[in-house]
């Protein structure tokens, strides 16, 4: 077997392409998620997208807007039936996008198509059309762009909202803004691994993250670091053992997140062990020393 | 301490003010948690908000902040509308530590630097002027040395003095501190309301939400009272009566009444009361404050020795 066989084909070389640039967008965003709070959310607009997409086929819309435009349609009822509501977020969360997911499901098989259900499920990065690159290339830089110019007042808004409100900062404007570039870093990622295993791209990186550092700078460069290294490793893997890109993708993140959950020189579980068993040892309460 | 990095000066600070008018809020399950209040704070003061829970303070901050908007009525900043004010950086706030996510990826510098946002254009880059603010801020707080550490490795006295550092940093003319004082330690308590006398030296307004009711005569000097409206709002000699707080806490107080103690009059000024958690709030004679400290308050001693030589 050679090493270096998937180089040879272009689908591969496209493959990797694309893996990388969602890896990167997810991964910004995810940062954002985990400190938000917000992993379910994107959950929900993941699976929210399917009648999207299926009623812009029937309307002969580009899928991404239709996607992008039901899964926003997620957050914002969500964020209506709670607030003019008693029941809490999370459900009414688990109630919105259980709902369009299912409404997805039954369009979509009443609806002459030539997609396959699997793919927008699973995703399919091998063998994806030149078209459908160069749109993932454009959605994908331009969300990350936005996103990245941007980063100070979003992590604001998340860090302290009523202070960003106090200088004149319009959090409703914000709030909005972080939603969609969620729904477009999804719509970018569907190609890759599919509605099922997208929140994985857009919490495991930042989660990863999280655990490894105290700066949000460093916290940025490390979910991508370790999301780019998973997507590029994750379809590598899979071109030998045939098996679903997205899930391999997705298993090489989550190892990432328990290596650094044991590992972490920090917040790990072995390091904080150790500094319990090495204060017993000195006879010093644990906590901060020096 | 290093001289105040503001530069509101006393005359700038004349057309400053806070004036609430009228203003009744209510929240979307139609609770009326604050109905006709009416006040006003003049540049140069330190004002306590204090009632019982749910009376309202945290809403009457919520909408001073422009977060809720009042049902009816106004609320005006130096004649500025609170949007306007906010555009121009008049309004900072310190917040209450519960509301903070302490394990939040930021550094001290970092928060303290969110205070000059509203300064930047929209991709918030600093300048070299920020730098120095932010700088004389976290000195002036004595947190200059721990600049690089993540807000949670932080003492919660250490925490206030971030936040404070922050408001500093905004150059703010209108300071709103919810609850500045819980679990804070006496040193840092007076470091605060050091450097709050500083501010109001300079022409800024200070409202300070409070259950410590000891500390209010020793530094507020304005003072509003509210149970769901203002029930009394003026200079803090004035407002601060046994009269009125009994009114706005009823039964709730912790009483300590000397006439009924074992205190004796030949017990005269070697009454000592300790306490461990708030500064206790000693009513006199007459019904007036007494103050912990005599400095300062020479004139009100004399007054009252005369008062008592009248009788
Ligand atoms: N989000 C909300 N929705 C509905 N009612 C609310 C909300 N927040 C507060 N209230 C009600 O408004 C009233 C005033 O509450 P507020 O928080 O202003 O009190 P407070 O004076 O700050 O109390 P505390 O001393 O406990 O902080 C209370 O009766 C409370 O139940
Ligand atoms: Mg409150």
């Amino acid at each position: 077997m050679n090493w270096l066989s998937p180089f040879q084909y272009d689908f591969m070389l496209a493959a990797l392409g694309v893996g990388a640039v969602v890896g990167i967008v997810c991964a910004v965003l995810s940062c954002f998620l985990v400190l938000k709070g917000w992993s379910l959310m994107g959950d929900a607009i993941s699976h929210a997208v399917l009648p999207g997409i299926v009623l812009a086929h029937v309307a002969g819309v580009p899928l991404p807007i239709g996607a992008f435009c039901s899964g926003l349609f997620c957050a914002v009822s969500t964020g209506f039936i709670k607030s003019h509501s008693r029941v809490k977020e999370d459900t009414v969360m688990g109630v919105v996008f259980t709902g369009l997911f299912a409404l997805g499901l039954v369009l979509f098989t009443k609806v002459e198509s030539d997609q396959h259900l699997n793919h927008i499920l699973f995703g399919s990065l091998l063998g994806i059309p030149r078209a459908q690159i160069i749109q993932t290339g454009v959605i994908g830089a331009g969300t990350l762009l936005v996103t990245l110019a941007l980063r100070r007042d979003l992590l604001l808004f998340c860090f302290d909202p009523a202070h960003a409100r106090s200088i004149g900062l319009n959090t409703a404007r914000l709030n909005y803004l972080l939603l969609s570039l969620v729904a477009l870093s999804i719509v970018a990622a569907l190609q890759a691994v599919g509605i099922i295993l997208v929140v994985a791209m857009l919490v495991t990186p930042g989660c990863f993250a999280y655990l490894l550092t105290d700066r949000f700078g460093r916290m940025l460069w490390l979910a991508a670091g370790s999301a780019v290294g998973s997507c590029l490793g994750g379809v590598y893997v899979s071109f030998f053992i045939n098996g679903s890109t997205g899930a391999c993708i997705v298993l090489l993140q989550s190892t990432c997140f328990l290596l650094a959950l044991m590992f972490a020189p920090k917040r790990g579980l072995l390091a904080s062990r150790w500094r319990r068993q090495a204060a017993l040892v000195e006879g010093v309460p644990t906590g901060k020393r020096g | 301490m290093n001289p105040a990095p503001t530069n509101s000066t006393v005359a700038a600070g004349l057309r400053n003010e806070v004036l609430v008018s009228d203003v009744t809020v209510s929240y979307n399950n139609g609770t009326v948690a604050v109905y006709d209040a009416t006040f006003r704070l003049q540049a140069g003061s330190i004002c306590a908000l204090v009632g019982v829970n749910g009376s309202g303070k945290s809403t009457l901050f919520k909408t001073i902040m422009g977060f809720l908007k009042p049902a009816q009525g106004s609320v005006t900043i130096g004649g500025e509308t609170i949007a306007s004010a906010q555009r121009l950086n008049w309004v900072a706030y310190v917040p209450q530590s519960e509301e903070v996510d302490w394990s939040f990826p930021v550094s001290v510098w970092d928060v303290v630097m969110m205070g000059r946002y509203g300064y930047m254009s929209f991709l918030r880059i600093p300048g070299a002027a920020d730098r120095r603010l932010v700088e004389a801020s976290l000195r002036r707080v004595e947190m200059w040395d721990f600049r690089e550490r993540q807000i949670g490795e932080l003492s919660g006295g250490q925490k206030k003095r971030v936040f404070l550092a922050r408001a500093l940093a905004q150059q703010g003319r209108v300071i709103l501190l919810d609850e500045p004082f819980t679990g804070v330690d006496v040193k840092t308590e007076a470091a605060i309301v050091e450097l709050l006398r500083e501010l109001r030296a300079a022409g800024n307004i200070m409202l300070v939400s409070t259950h410590n009711l000891g500390s209010v005569p020793e530094f507020c000097d304005q003072t509003v009272i509210i149970n769901r409206t203002v029930l009394a709002a003026g200079p803090t000699v004035e407002v601060f009566t046994e009269q009125n707080l009994a009114r706005a806490f009823g039964g709730v107080l912790r009483h300590f009444r000397f006439d009924e103690s074992t205190i004796q009059k030949h017990d005269g000024r070697t009454v000592t009361v300790l306490t461990d958690d708030e500064r206790p709030l000693v009513f006199g004679k007459d019904g007036h404050v007494e103050y912990s400290q005599r400095n300062g308050r020479e004139e009100v001693v004399k007054q009252r020795a005369e008062q008592e030589d009248d009788e």
